[in-house]
C-alpha cells in the first residue's frame, strides 16, 4: 500500500509536469518529441534499487517504532514484534495488490542479507570461551542436528505410515529431507532473542555456537538427501552414503579452512594499509564476504567460511589497525548486522501473506511442532548428560532446559525451504508452510517466554563485570601458575595446549600478521591498563562537562591521585586545588613545559612521559570529541581521502575576527540586557555558540580554531603555552566573569593582561550602540596577539606571556 | 582398583596422604612416578634444581618452585610434595570428607592463600608495592618501560586497597573477586579464571582420572 501509494504521488506528480518519460527514457516508449524536457520522469530508470532502498527504510522505520517503547520491548523480543510488523506491512500489500509482490527469496537472504550477520558474529566471537568450549559446540552442532533431522523425518514418516495425516505424497527420504533443513538451529534467531536475555556466558556460546557450527551439518544433510531424493530411493546404494558421509567432513572442514585462509589474508593486508587508513576498514567486508562466496562456490559451507574468517582476523585486525579504523569496522559490522536482521525479521512476516504456499494439513504442522520441540529437548538432555561425564563444571539442568528451549528455527530454515525443488517434492508448499509456521512458533511464542522462562528458573545471568586491573594481573600470575604445576605433575592438560598455542602464536604468526609496532603493544596486561586509563580519561571529561567546566582538566587535579571515585571525590579535591593554586605559582609553568596531556590521570608526572604514543594521541581524540568544538575544524576540500584541518591562515583570521566580534556583542548584550542587533544574530546563527552554564566557558573553551587562549589550537591538541589559571567555581552562575574578575576576591583569579585590558576597555563601552563600531579595533590587537601565539605555536618553546600575579582586583 | 591399592604400599606414607590430600589411590600413585622421575639421582627428595629444570620457559617458574619448599628448607619429600599439589585439587561442593580436618587444601580459602603466597616473597601477609612490580616484571618482560610497569602496580594496588595502606593484604586479595563478581559461584578470583573454569571441558575421555581435574578453581 505504502509503495503503491508513493506510486500514485509520483504519478501524479509526473502528470502534473506534463512532460513524462520523454526524451531520454529507454523503457517509456518513444513518445513525440515536442522539444527538450525540464524535467522528465524515469520511473523505470531507477525502479529495482529505489523498491530496494525504500524496503530498507522501511524495515529501519519499523525497528524505530519498536524500539521507540522500551514497555513492550522488555517483554517481547524485538524478533517477534518485527515479524508481526511484516504480518501487517505484507497485508497492507496485499490488500492493495491481492497478490503477493514481495517475499523474502533465498537468493536475497543468502547472498545480501545472511553473510554481514554471520561475519559480525564470527568477528566479536568471544575466542576463548568458543575454543575452550569447542568441543561441547561442536558435539551438540554435529551429533544433535543428526539427531534432530534423523528423528524428526523418521518420526514424521512412522506417523505418516501410520495414517496421521491424511493422503499427502511424501516418501521417507523426502520426510529425511524436510528434518535435515527443519533440523538446524537458527543463528539470527537465537542471537536476536538471548542478545536481549542475557543467560551467562557459557549457556549463550553453547547455544549460538551450536547455531552458527551446525550450518555446515545442514547444509551438508540438506545437500546429500536432495540428491538421494532426485535419485531415487532405489539407487541408492553404501558407496553413495559413504559418500555423502564424506562429503560432509570436506564441506565442514574445508569451509572453516577456506574462511581461516581469508582471515589470515585480510590480517595480512591490514598490516600494510598505513597509507589508505580510509578504506582499510573495508578490507574485512569485501575479503569476509569473498569468503562466503567463494566458498559458496566451491559449494563448501559459506557460513563456518565467513564465521572463521572473522575469527580468525579480529585479533590482527584490531592490533594493526589504527584505533579510528578499528571503530569504524565496529559499528559498520553492526549496522550492516543489525540491519539485515531487521530486514530478515520484517521479510519473514512478510512472506506470510501468500495465498500459495498455504496448504495446510493439521496432523502434518502439528506434529513437525511437537516432534521438533521434543527432540531438540531429548537431544540436549542425552548430549549434555555425555558431555557432563567429563566436564567440570557441568551443564545444570535448568541450563540444559534453556538450552533446548532455544532451538529456536529461523530464515536459514526458511531459504533451504523455498529451495526445495518442486519436481521431485509434490509437497513443497505444504513444508514451505510448515516451516514458516515453525519459524513463527519458535520466534515468537518461544522468544517471548524464554525471558519470562529463564526468570523463573533462576538462570545464571551473565554478571556484568568490569575488568580491574588486579584481576587480570591475577589472572595472568594464575594461568602461569597453572602451567607450571602442570609442568611439575608432568601433566598435560588444557593450560598446556594453550601455553603450547600461545608459544606458536607468538613465535610465528603474530610475526607475520602484525606490524612490528603493533607486535610490542600486543601485551593483554597493558591494554587493560591503558583502556582503564582512557575510560578514567572519559569519565574525567563527563564530569568536567557536567560541572561545567573542563578548567580542571588543566590544573592540578590531574595530578591529584585519580584512585577515588570522582563522585565523592571531587567535592574535596575541589578547595585543594584552590588552595594548590594559590600558593603554587609554578603550576601553570609545569603545565605549560609538559607537552604530555595531563588527563592521563592519576600517574605522577614522571611517569606521564611513559605513556605510549598511542594513549597521548586517543586522550587528545578524546578530549577533542568532548571540547567544544570550534566553528571550523574541516574545511571541505571534497577530498574522499584526506580530512584535513584547516590551516588557511586568512581564513582562520576571518572567521576569529567575527567570532571575536559576535561574543563581544553577545556580551555586551548579554550584560546589559539589549537584544543584540539583526546584524549580529547572524553570525550567531552562523555559529552556534555551545550552550554552556556558566559564561565563562564561553570564552575559553569555545573555539578551538579561532581562539588563542582556547586548547587545541594546532593537531596536536593541547596548547601548551595557555596561561590561563583561572579560580572557578562551579556554579557561579555570573553572565561573564571573565570581565568581571571581582566575584570572589578570595578565589585567585588570574587574568591574562591583554584579555584583562580588553575587558576593561569594552566594559567602558559597552552600553552603547557605537561599541559595534569600536570593537574592530579591539580585534585587531587581539587579532596580532593571537598570531603572535600562533607563530610560537610552532616551536613548543612558547615563553610564557606576560604573567602578572597583582593582576586581579 | 585392587591393584592400585596393593601397589600404593610402594608409596612412602600412601594411606596417610590418601586420607589427608583426598587424591585417588591411582593419582596418588601417578604423582609418585613422577616424582621418582624428577627426582633425577634418587634420593628420595627434589631440589629447587630439579623443579627448575621443568619450568624453565615459565616467567613465574621460580616462584611456583618456591612454593613447594618449606622457608629454610632446601629440598622437599614425597609427602610435602603431594601436600603442595592437593592444593589444586577441584573444590567439592557439599562433600563432607572425614571432617576431621577444617580446611582441606583444595578449599578456595587455601588456593587463594597459595596464590597470594606467590606474590608475597617476603611473607609479611602482605603484597607489596614492589612485591607486585617484581611480579608485574616478571610476566610482561622487557615490552614495557619501567615508569610504565610503576604505574600499572601503582593503579593495581590502588583498585583492591580497601584499607588504604599501600598493600595489598590478604584479605583484600581475597575480595577482589567479589567485589566485582556479586554471586557467590562466581567468586573465583579473576573474570577469565571463572570463564575458563566453566568452560573447561575436555573431550578426551581416556585421562579420567583425577589427576585431570588439576585445575585450580573449578
Amino acid at each position: 500500500m505504502m509503495m503503491r501509494m508513493m506510486i500514485l504521488v509520483l504519478l501524479l506528480c509526473c502528470i502534473s509536469s506534463a512532460a513524462p518519460e520523454e526524451t531520454h527514457d529507454e523503457h517509456g516508449g518513444g513518445h513525440n518529441i515536442t522539444g527538450i524536457p525540464i524535467v522528465t520522469f524515469k520511473w523505470h530508470h531507477v525502479k529495482p534499487p529505489y523498491t530496494v532502498a525504500l524496503w530498507v527504510l522501511v524495515c529501519f522505520l519499523c525497528k524505530l517504532l519498536i524500539e521507540a517503547n522500551h514497555n513492550v520491548t522488555n517483554y517481547i523480543p524485538e524478533s517477534a514484534l518485527l515479524i508481526c510488523f511484516g504480518f501487517i506491512l505484507g497485508g497492507m500489500i496485499w490488500g492493495a495488490d491481492q497478490v503477493q509482490t514481495f517475499k523474502l527469496t533465498p537468493t536475497t537472504f543468502f547472498f545480501y542479507l545472511l553473510p554481514q550477520i554471520i561475519l559480525d558474529t564470527g568477528y566479536s566471537m568471544p575466542n576463548k570461551l568458543f575454543f575452550t568450549n569447542l568441543g561441547a559446540i561442536l558435539v551438540h552442532a554435529v551429533i544433535g542436528t543428526c539427531w534432530n533431522a534423523a528423528t524428526l523425518g523418521l518420526s514424521l514418516w512412522g506417523c505418516h505410515q501410520a495414517g496421521a495425516m491424511g493422503n499427502i505424497e511424501i516418501g521417507l527420504l523426502q520426510y529425511l529431507l524436510y528434518g535435515s533443513l527443519m533440523a538446524a538451529v537458527d543463528p539470527v534467531a537465537v542471537i536476536a532473542v538471548f542478545e536481549q536475555v542475557h543467560v551467562n556466558e557459557v549457556l549463550f556460546i553453547l547455544v549460538f555456537g551450536e547455531s552458527l557450527l551446525n550450518d555446515g551439518v545442514t547444509v551438508v544433510l540438506f545437500n546429500v538427501f536432495d540428491a538421494f531424493v532426485s535419485l531415487g530411493g532405489g539407487a541408492i546404494d553404501a558407496k553413495e552414503i559413504v559418500k555423502g558421509i564424506v562429503s560432509f567432513f570436506v564441506v565442514a572442514f574445508g569451509g572453516s579452512l577456506l574462511g581461516t585462509v581469508f582471515g589470515l589474508l585480510v590480517s595480512l593486508l591490514s598490516r600494510c594499509t598505513k597509507n589508505i587508513q580510509i578504506i582499510e576498514p573495508g578490507f574485512i567486508f569485501v575479503l569476509g564476504y569473498l569468503a562466503y562466496l567463494t566458498a559458496e562456490m566451491l559449494s563448501l559451507s559459506s557460513i563456518l567460511s565467513i564465521v572463521f574468517c572473522g575469527v580468525c582476523c579480529q585479533k590482527y585486525m584490531n592490533a594493526n589497525m589504527d584505533e579510528n579504523s578499528i571503530q569504524t569496522v565496529r559499528y559498520a559490522m553492526k549496522v550492516f548486522a543489525n540491519g539485515s536482521e531487521t530486514i530478515i525479521f520484517v521479510f519473514l512476516g512478510i512472506s506470510a501473506i501468500d495465498k500459495t504456499i498455504w496448504v495446510w494439513n493439521t496432523g502434518f504442522i502439528l506434529l513437525t511442532l511437537f516432534f521438533i520441540l521434543i527432540y531438540r529437548f531429548i537431544g540436549v538432555f542425552i548430549l549434555s548428560w555425555i558431555l557432563n561425564r567429563t566436564r567440570l563444571v557441568p551443564v545444570t539442568f535448568v541450563e540444559q532446559i534453556i538450552m533446548g528451549y532455544g532451538g529456536l528455527r529461523g530464515a536459514v530454515a526458511y531459504g533451504l525451504a523455498v529451495n526445495l525443488n518442486e519436481t521431485n517434492i509434490k509437497e513443497k508448499n505444504l513444508m514451505v508452510c510448515t516451516t514458516l509456521i515453525v519459524v513463527y512458533f519458535t520466534v515468537i511464542l518461544q522468544g517471548v517466554t524464554m525471558k519470562p522462562l529463564v526468570q523463573w528458573l533462576n538462570v545464571k545471568r551473565a554478571t556484568t563485570t568490569e575488568l580491574t586491573l588486579v584481576e587480570k594481573v591475577q589472572n595472568k600470575v594464575f594461568e602461569h601458575m597453572l602451567v607450571g604445576i602442570e609442568d611439575i605433575s608432568g601433566q598435560i592438560g588444557d593450560n598446556y595446549w594453550r601455553n603450547k598455542w600461545r608459544n606458536f602464536e607468538e613465535k610465528w604468526m603474530s610475526r607475520v600478521l602484525l606490524k612490528p609496532s603493533a607486535r610490542k603493544n600486543q601485551d593483554r596486561l597493558f591494554n587493560v591498563f591503558h583502556q582503564l586509563n582512557l575510560q578514567d580519561a572519559m569519565e574525567y571529561v563527563k564530569e568536567g562537562e557536567r560541572r561545567g567546566s573542563l578548567d580542571f582538566i588543566r590544573n592540578e587535579s590531574a595530578f591529584v591521585d585519580f584512585k577515588k571515585k570522582l563522585e565523592e571525590d571531587y567535592e574535596e579535591a575541589m578547595p585543594d586545588i584552590m588552595a594548590d593554586m594559590a600558593d603554587d605559582q609554578n603550576g601553570a609553568s609545569v603545565m605549560r613545559r609538559d607537552p604530555v596531556p595531563s588527563i592521563s590521570l592519576e600517574m605522577h608526572e614522571q611517569n606521564m612521559r611513559g605513556l605510549r604514543e598511542a594513549e597521548v594521541i586517543n586522550s587528545h581524540h578524546l578530549l577533542d570529541q568532548h571540547l567544544y568544538k570550534g566553528r571550523k575544524q574541516h574545511r571541505y576540500r571534497f577530498s574522499r581521502s584526506h580530512l584535513d584541518i584547516n590551516q588557511d591562515e586568512n581564513e582562520v583570521q576571518e572567521i576569529f575576527q567575527r567570532t571575536m566580534r559576535s561574543r563581544l556583542e553577545s556580551f555586551k548584550s548579554g550584560k546589559m540586557g539589549v537584544a543584540p542587533p539583526k546584524t549580529i544574530t547572524k553570525h550567531t546563527k552562523r555559529e552556534p555558540q555551545p550552550k554552556m552554564p556558566n559564561g565563562r566557558n564561553k570564552n575559553y573553551h569555545s573555539g578551538d580554531e579561532d581562539f588563542e587562549f582556547s586548547e587545541g589550537d594546532s593537531a596536536s591538541g593541547y596548547d601548551t603555552s595557555f596561561p590561563m589559571r583561572v579560580g572557578y567555581r562551579a556554579g557561579a552562575g555570573i553572565e561573564n566573569p571573565a570581565f568581571m574578575p571581582d566575584l570572589d576576591p578570595s578565589s585567585p583569579l588570574h587574568i591574562p593582561p591583554w584579555l584583562a585590558d580588553a575587558g576593561l576597555e569594552v566594559n567602558q563601552v559597552a552600553p552603547s550602540e557605537r561599541a559595534q563600531m569600536r570593537t574592530p579595533g579591539h580585534l585587531h590587537r587581539l587579532a596580532s596577539l593571537r598570531s603572535r601565539a600562533r607563530s610560537g605555536e610552532t616551536d613548543q618553546d612558547l615563553p610564557p606571556p606576560p604573567h602578572r600575579d597583582d593582576d586581579h582586583l | 582398583m585392587g591393584s592400585s591399592r596393593s601397589s600404593l604400599r610402594r608409596v612412602p606414607d600412601g594411606q596417610q596422604l590418601l586420607q589427608e590430600t583426598g587424591f585417588s589411590a591411582a593419582v596418588l600413585l601417578r604423582l609418585h612416578q613422577r616424582f621418582q622421575f624428577l627426582d633425577k639421582d634418587s634420593r628420595g627428595h627434589l631440589r629447587s634444581e630439579d623443579l627448575e629444570a621443568e619450568l624453565s620457559e615459565n616467567p613465574m617458574g621460580d616462584r611456583i618452585v618456591g612454593a613447594f619448599f618449606q622457608p629454610g628448607q632446601e629440598t622437599v619429600d614425597f609427602p610435602s610434595f603431594v601436600r603442595v599439589l592437593a592444593h589444586f585439587r577441584p573444590t567439592e561442593k557439599n562433600r563432607t570428607r572425614g571432617g576431621e580436618q577444617p580446611e582441606p587444601a583444595n578449599s578456595r580459602n587455601r588456593k587463594l592463600k597459595f596464590a597470594f603466597q606467590l606474590y608475597d616473597r617476603d611473607r609479611d601477609g602482605k603484597i607489596s608495592r614492589t612485591e607486585l612490580l617484581q611480579v608485574l616484571r616478571e610476566m610482561l618482560g622487557l615490552q614495557v618501560t619501567e615508569e610504565q610497569l610503576q604505574s600499572i602496580a601503582e593503579r593495581a594496588i590502588q583498585e583492591a586497597d580497601l584499607d588504604r595502606d599501600h598493600a595489598i593484604c590478604f584479605d583484600e586479595f581475597r575480595k577482589v573477586g567479589p567485589v566485582r563478581l556479586p554471586e557467590p559461584q562466581h567468586v573465583a578470583v579473576g573474570l577469565l579464571l571463572h570463564q575458563e573454569g566453566m568452560a573447561r571441558c575436555s573431550l578426551n575421555i581416556q585421562r579420567k582420572c583425577d589427576l585431570c581435574h588439576f585445575h585450580l578453581w573449578n
